[in-house]
């Protein structure tokens, strides 16, 4: 009770004051402050802690899939806006989720550092005194010896000493006894590893504030170099400003994926060239499981695919060649993959635009005129695309994906269909106005993150310490042992009372049946002795 | 790398050696129940208030055990322990057959766990004699859950998808198997705890028969202390766990850390066995509620494996099921 308001003219008052306003809000903060840092609380915490992230696993998140918090949507019109004012689809950056763990990390430093401290005080402190009744604790005995008192103390102290324990001999009020401690490591472990949990939740708040993360998908031969303009999507800490990011371009020279026999995907690998912008490159070879590491800043192969690529002749004879766009792939273990190359610029006119929407096939077999795909390797690649002429809407204000065409356009009869084909590559097909389109080949795209995390190695460090602390902690005993002596009841000899105390993992029971045999043996090995010593001599 | 069909076919059939021999261990744990008497009289109490001789409540349940239970129960012991060996066949012929870890997808990964959690118990069951009459309980959901995994969770032997081509697969998905071995065998033991401190109140209100075969579990306190030990044994090794998984997705997935279905429940079943650890010493929360805590991070557990595994889509989706 050290918080109370200051004690002015209290002497003064008459006895049945009502507490100041001030002295019961103290007492009132208190109250709460013991509460919130009590084991209880801590447990009640943990529990609501687990309980709010069950739903972040069950909803879909937008950290995880945008794409499919918006299926969420649609499947759900009515529920999803009701869900989504809870956080429910950001649970782990929703408010609640923090002011969860943000009071377990409270009662944690609460409970922990007084402990740290008394723990600090108790390290250099004697053990403490003895028990009135050893006999009451749950590991005691009783040995008689006819050596005396003090002596058979010593024998202890000395067994003791051995076993690494810090003894202290005191004369207590019912005969000279010994107190004595060890596993102080126990409790450091035990503060060692709460603390690496704040540690822990620090390298990772600092990681959310300072870092980023940008994705790109670059076909071979493209490039790009990390600025927030050129990622196809990233995200990033409140704290970071275009202006930190790290100066460091990528080129994508050659993608490669191998496959098993029963073609499981066994590597992916890209030829990567990689340096400051306009500075020559260093070659790297990165693939799954092996980014690159540049100053803290790593950049991932997340995915790969196919880039079929056209050559467009207009009926002027003018020819664009080498267009070539990622399809995604919609089936992983085929890569059928789907696209749309949207040409807006043909010189046309906005309502003479151009673009090819359809199926691409690494191995394509064509059944019943639908193409699929039959293998993940580009053994036979073929495209099944339909082209469409009219306005595209790319600069209708309404963003559109780069995947597919805009439907609205279509429903709306702005952009109409006007061809269809299976090609191969070299093969081509003429639209009605003479438009030429050929399918001259394919390349790979790969899927590329760049990602810098300043809290990574902090929480990296914190996470090792938790390690340690937590092995120290449930691995480790701490132990107490008192014993003391007493003149033997008939005279002559003396009886010693031993007991321990025992805080940590395996059975007290056998340990301390082993320390009184050993006891015993030290005491009769010494009380034989002086009988043998003058004997030699 | 082709999967080798002979030793695959010799893996399958050691699993189903196995899964018998499992279910004859399970017979005879039946029998060294049916035929224990009741301990004449645990002497636990007297143990726990003084003891000039520190008796052990574990040996105070083995002393009145009748022979012929005793007997049952090593012949149990011993087949399971050749279970266990056909058992560790099954997961060596496999990995011999794919030229692998044999851990690569749900099936293997559900072998290896009941594995771990059948030594685990062997372990408890030589060292702890008292522990052997709970081989029913532990022996019997193995089996099955051996089963389970056979008919709904079995794939063929083959090569690991890129992703896991890795060393830290040998790191996170060994230190994860052996948590999971040892959380299945303390929720177990947990979950007898419930079932005989339960009896134990109804038999000091007189609403059971002493005789019951109940009354040939373990005392209550060995079975709290056995399900601590296991859960303090377990506990760094899931935490090992994590941190190995967060490292290896840190350098597969490009984030060590990202809320993946997998991830939120490794994290939910590691927040649920730090609150049982804390439990286990805080007034109040002592005894059953400490004990339904550690049974909640089994079911959270099994949950993570199952559930997530084949409903839900997350990174770890190498199940290798359909
Ligand atoms: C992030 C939350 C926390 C986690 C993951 C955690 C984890 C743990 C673990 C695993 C143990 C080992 C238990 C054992 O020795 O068997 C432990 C012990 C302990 N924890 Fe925590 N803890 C957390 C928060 C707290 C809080 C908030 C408090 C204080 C209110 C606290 C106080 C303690 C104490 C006093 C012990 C030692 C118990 C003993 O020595 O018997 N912990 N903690």
């Amino acid at each position: 009770m050290s918080v109370v308001a200051p004690p002015r003219e209290s002497a003064a008052a008459p006895p049945p004051a009502p507490p100041s306003p001030g002295r019961r809000l103290a007492a009132r903060l208190l109250h709460w402050w013991r509460r919130l840092t009590a084991m209880r609380t801590a447990i009640i915490l943990l529990f609501l802690l687990a309980l709010a992230a069950v739903p972040g696993s069950l909803l879909p998140q937008r950290s995880l899939s945008k794409t499919n918090v918006s299926r969420y949507f649609t499947d759900h019109p009515v529920l999803a806006p009701v869900l989504d004012r809870l956080y429910l689809f950001d649970v782990f950056s929703s408010p609640w989720f923090a002011a969860i763990y943000l009071l377990l990390f409270i009662s944690l430093i609460g409970c922990v550092l007084p402990r740290a401290l008394e723990h600090a005080r108790g390290l250099r402190a004697a053990p403490p005194l003895a028990p009135r009744n050893l006999l009451r604790l749950p590991d005691s005995g009783q040995l008689t010896t006819p050596l005396a008192g003090g002596a058979a103390l010593d024998v202890v102290e000395e067994e003791l000493r051995v076993r690494r324990f810090r003894v202290v001999r005191r004369e207590g009020v019912a005969g000279p006894e010994l107190s004595a401690e060890k596993g102080y490591l126990k409790e450091t472990g035990n503060l060692l590893f709460h603390l690496s949990l704040v540690a822990l939740l620090l390298g990772l708040a600092g990681g959310k504030l300072w870092g980023y993360e940008g994705s790109i998908l670059l076909t071979e031969g493209q490039g790009f170099c990390n600025s927030f303009q050129q990622y196809d999507s990233y995200k990033s800490g409140p704290l970071v400003s275009g202006a930190d990011l790290t100066p460091l371009c990528i080129d994508l020279q050659d993608f490669r994926a191998t496959y098993e026999q029963n073609l499981t995907a066994s590597s992916f690998t890209a030829k990567i060239s990689y340096g400051a912008p306009g500075q020559a490159g260093k070659d790297a070879t990165i693939g799954v499981n092996d980014p690159l590491r540049v100053d803290g800043d790593r950049v991932y192969v997340t995915g790969h695919g196919f880039s079929p690529t056209f050559s467009v002749t207009l009926p002027d004879g003018t020819k664009f060649t080498d267009l070539s766009v990622p399809f995604l792939p919609s089936d992983t273990k085929t890569m059928s993959s789907e696209g749309a190359l949207k040409l807006p610029d043909l010189g046309k006119g906005k309502d003479k635009q151009l673009a090819l929407q359809g199926l691409f096939a690494p191995t394509g077999l064509v059944q019943n005129q639908i193409l699929t795909s039959v293998d993940p390797r580009p053994l036979a690649p073929e495209v099944a695309i339909f082209a469409y002429q009219g306005y595209l809407g790319l600069d209708s204000g309404i963003p559109q994906s780069v995947y597919s065409l805009d439907a609205t356009q279509i429903d709306r009869g702005r952009l109409t269909k006007v061809g269809a084909a299976n090609l191969t590559p070299g093969q081509s097909m003429t639209l009605p106005d003479g438009t030429k389109i050929g399918f001259t080949g394919v390349k790979e795209f790969a899927a590329l993150q760049f990602s810098h995390d300043p809290g990574e190695y902090w929480v990296l460090g914190s996470a090792i310490s938790l390690l340690v602390g937590l092995l120290g902690m449930l691995l480790l005993r701490r132990e107490r042992v008192f014993a003391r002596v007493a003149p033997a009841a008939g005279g002559g000899g003396t009886v010693l009372t031993v007991a321990t105390l025992t805080r940590g993992s395996g059975e007290s029971g056998p340990r301390f049946a082993a320390l009184s045999d050993d006891l015993g043996a030290a005491l009769g090995a010494r009380a034989s002795k002086p009988e043998d010593s003058p004997r030699d001599s | 790398m082709t999967p080798d069909p002979s030793l695959a076919a010799l893996s399958n059939q050691l699993f189903s050696v196995s899964v018998a021999l499992y279910s004859v261990a399970v017979v005879a744990f039946c029998a060294q129940l049916a035929f224990g008497r009741r301990p004449v009289r645990t002497p636990e109490l007297v143990a726990a208030g003084n003891g000039a001789a520190p008796t052990a409540p574990t040996a105070a349940d083995v002393l009145s055990e009748p022979a012929r239970s005793r007997r049952w129960g090593l012949i149990a012991v011993a087949v399971t322990a050749l279970g266990a060996l056909t058992h560790l066949g099954v997961m060596v012929t496999r990995g011999l057959a794919a030229d692998r870890l044999p851990w690569g997808n749900m099936y293997e990964f559900g072998t290896a766990v009941t594995l771990v959690g059948v030594v685990a118990f062997l372990v408890f069951a030589v060292r702890v004699p008292a522990v052997r009459h709970l081989g029913l309980f532990v022996m019997a959901p193995v089996v099955l859950a051996m089963v389970g995994i056979g008919l709904f969770l079995y794939a063929e032997a083959g090569p690991l998808v890129a992703a896991l081509r890795s060393s830290w697969l040998a790191v996170h998905v060994t230190s994860a198997i052996l948590g999971f071995g040892i959380f299945f065998l303390s929720g177990i033991v947990s979950a007898m705890y419930l079932v005989r401190s339960r009896y134990d109140a109804k038999l000091a209100e007189g609403q059971a028969q002493p005789d019951g075969v109940l009354s040939r579990l373990p005392s209550a306190a060995t079975l709290d202390r056995v399900a601590h030990r296991t859960a303090v044994f377990g506990f760094p090794i899931w935490t090992f766990a994590v941190i190995a998984g967060a490292i290896w997705a840190e350098s597969a997935w490009g984030r060590f850390w990202g809320w993946d279905p997998k991830e939120t429940w490794a994290f939910i079943a590691w927040v649920v066995y730090a609150a049982y650890l804390h439990a286990r010493t805080t007034a109040g929360w002592r005894g059953r509620a400490a004990a339904w805590v550690n049974v909640t991070g089994l079911v959270v557990m099994v949950f993570n494996l199952l559930y997530v595994n084949m409903v839900s889509t997350g990174l770890h989706s190498y199940a290798g099921l359909k």
